[in-house]
């Protein structure tokens, strides 16, 4: 439990004059849930398009199992074991859920374009053990209902447990999820928790996620790091995190500076 | 309705996925078999184009319907396989050897061709393309001592270790071969995981490369394989045409291969052919047409332009899936009878995007 899988150290992000990560360090433990929170522009997401090296930090490392991610090119991240879900869904619109989350096996793929071309009998057992590993995740996740559904006519909360599917087919070490609850309603949301937990405690897949929903944040996390602008305001478990000033203070401001926004008394 | 019981995986991983498709598929087969002796040289020619051409649709298709890259310079594909293959013929290679030689030399020109496929897209890597063709043209027409230039090459007949498939049977049945070889192999390449990966940088570049997608890998490969598929299709071209000349592989043929592409249907393998069937029967049709008309539009020059414009418009505004998705739409209409909605394939808007990434 306290081993590090991914480590970040000093983690700065600056587009043009903005510091939109600054200074943030952070471990990520072997088998725990770790959260993200912090108010709109906290730089969250910013942080989870660094591990998945979609930026490129200005200054600061990070460290997946020992390794630097530094050089390590963006495709072969999901290689490495890191797999993520998006805030704004990016799934395959114009394919079904079953090629989307063949997709999501792509890093497992074991043959070559030119027996592929001819499709010998080791791509056809390739292509079967494929889907033997696919049809585990639709039976974890319930998507049975939906296999041969083309996305783009999906409703929103099936398209988030498809990019959650999708994520899991990559068999990753560690998940990161870009606000998993956003746009579902409160049943959805309730699922999505025992996922989440499910994920940790039976797939043994470490949980890296942004989330502002915070019943869902103190239901599911082990451990919350909050941001604002930027910046680290505090770290520890949801209880702790939720008690500090300083995060009190990003999302509702000073106690003092309320009186500034009092009518004044004709 | 059918509905299919499926009880193994492999139902799903086979190329026919039901005894329907397998009884119409042959009938199409041996339709094509027996076109030799049942059909008119003349119509036997058109059918022979409208094979040529399905192959290099075929390539195409590849590229813009299943990997998303548009290219408005596959016309010098084409005449790169066909020069390719003129070169050898006339210095006696014989048509496997040559075939080899003129897929791989389209391939390699594919590959450089796809270089700015890895930093453009859409209409910037349509002129990029569009330049690469214009300067395939120019080669073309330059470089006399191979190509003859603009005056022109003579084709030999196909040559296949001494047996001549110099009459239209023998060659459509050749071209047949090489359709459905072609043709498997893009459906073998589609229901495996190099195919799934265009298909994935297609509709989401972002998450394919968080799939773990080599985007620079996969995007040359498409482009390979699509000009790969162009060159066979050149190669044939330049044995039923017998006479090359540059400007046959320019602009307006491009033009025409993305419009075949677009009205087939975008996304499908048999709109590669539907497409290839359109742009050659087209012409036929306009010529039968044309006397019916009043002389002042009948006799107008650009009548086939037009013509061809307003059916790609056409398309565009009220069947954007093309010609195979309006046969879709019909079956479906039929297996459902009378229960078919209106709306049944209409695309629900797309949710935003996170464009702030791109």
């Amino acid at each position: 439990m306290s081993e590090a899988l991914l480590s970040a150290r000093n983690l700065a992000v600056r587009f043009g004059g903005v510091l939109a990560v600054d200074d943030v360090s952070f471990d990520v433990r072997r088998g725990e849930v770790f959260t993200l929170i912090g108010p709109n522009g906290a730089g969250k997401t910013t942080v989870f398009n660094l591990i998945s090296r979609i930026y490129a930090p200005t200054s600061g490392s990070l460290a997946f199992e020992g390794q630097p991610l530094g050089d390590v090119a963006p495709h072969r991240i999901a290689t490495l074991g890191i797999a993520r879900t998006f805030q704004n869904i990016e799934l395959f619109e114009h394919a079904t859920v079953l090629q989307n989350l063949l997709i999501g096996r792509h890093v497992h793929r074991g043959s070559s374009l030119w027996r592929e071309l001819v499709f010998t009998p080791s791509v056809r057992a390739a292509e079967r053990a494929t889907r033997r590993k696919v049809e585990e995740v639709i039976d974890f996740l319930d998507l049975q209902h939906y296999r041969d559904t083309m996305v783009a006519g999906l409703p929103y909360g099936v398209r988030k447990v498809v990019e959650l599917a999708r994520a899991l087919a990559t068999e990753p070490k560690l998940l990161l999820l870009d606000e998993p609850s956003s746009g579902l309603n409160v049943e959805e949301t309730g699922d999505m928790a025992f996922w989440i937990q499910d994920i940790r405690d039976d797939l043994g897949i470490t949980v890296l996620m942004v989330e502002h929903d915070m019943s869902l944040v103190s239901r599911v996390s082990d451990r919350v790091l909050a941001m604002n602008q930027g910046q680290v305001l505090a770290l520890g478990t949801p209880a702790e995190v939720q008690g500090h000033p300083g995060v009190i203070e990003a999302y509702l401001g000073a106690a003092d500076d309320a009186s500034s926004l009092r009518r004044p008394e004709p | 309705m059918r509905f299919i019981f499926k009880t193994r995986y492999d139902q799903d991983i086979d190329l026919v996925k039901h005894g329907g498709q397998r009884f119409w598929y042959s009938v199409l087969a041996l339709a094509l078999v027996i076109a030799p002796w049942a059909l008119p040289d003349y119509w036997l020619a058109q059918l022979t184009f409208i094979l040529i051409y399905g192959i290099v649709g075929l390539g195409l298709m590849l590229l813009a319907g299943f990997t998303g890259l548009f290219s408005l310079g596959h016309g010098a594909f084409l005449g790169v396989g066909a020069y390719t293959q003129a070169v050898l013929a006339s210095m006696g290679w014989p048509f496997p050897l040559s075939l080899a030689v003129t897929i791989v030399l389209s391939a390699a020109v594919g590959a450089v061709v796809g270089m700015p496929a890895l930093r453009v897209k859409g209409i910037y890597l349509a002129i990029a393309t569009l330049a690469f063709g214009f300067i395939v043209e120019e080669v073309l027409a330059r470089w006399e001592s191979v190509t003859g230039g603009n005056a022109g090459k003579v084709v030999p007949s196909l040559d296949l270790f001494g047996w001549k498939a110099d009459g239209a049977a023998s060659f459509y049945l050749v071209c047949l071969a090489c359709a459905v070889l072609s043709t498997l192999v893009v459906l073998n390449l589609l229901r495996t995981s190099t195919g799934r990966a265009f298909v994935a940088i297609r509709d989401s570049e972002i998450s394919a490369q968080s799939m773990g997608i080599h985007l620079a890998r996969y995007k040359t490969t498409s482009f390979m394989i699509s000009a790969a598929l162009a060159g066979v299709g050149g190669a044939l071209y330049a044995h039923q045409i017998r006479f090359l000349s540059p400007d046959q592989f320019g602009i307006l043929q491009s033009i025409d291969l993305l419009l075949m592409v677009v009205i087939g249907g975008l996304g499908s393998i048999h709109g590669a052919f539907l497409g290839a069937a359109f742009l050659i029967t087209m012409p036929q049709l306009i010529t039968l047409g044309k006397d019916l008309l009043p002389s002042a539009i009948g006799q107008a020059t650009g009548l086939q332009s037009v013509v061809y414009g307003l059916v790609l418009i056409a398309f565009v505004l009220f069947e954007p899936l093309g010609m195979y998705g309006r046969w879709l739409k019909v079956r479906t209409w039929f297996q459902l009878f009378p229960f078919y909605r209106r709306g049944l394939f209409r695309r629900q808007k797309a949710f935003q995007k996170s464009d702030r990434l791109r």
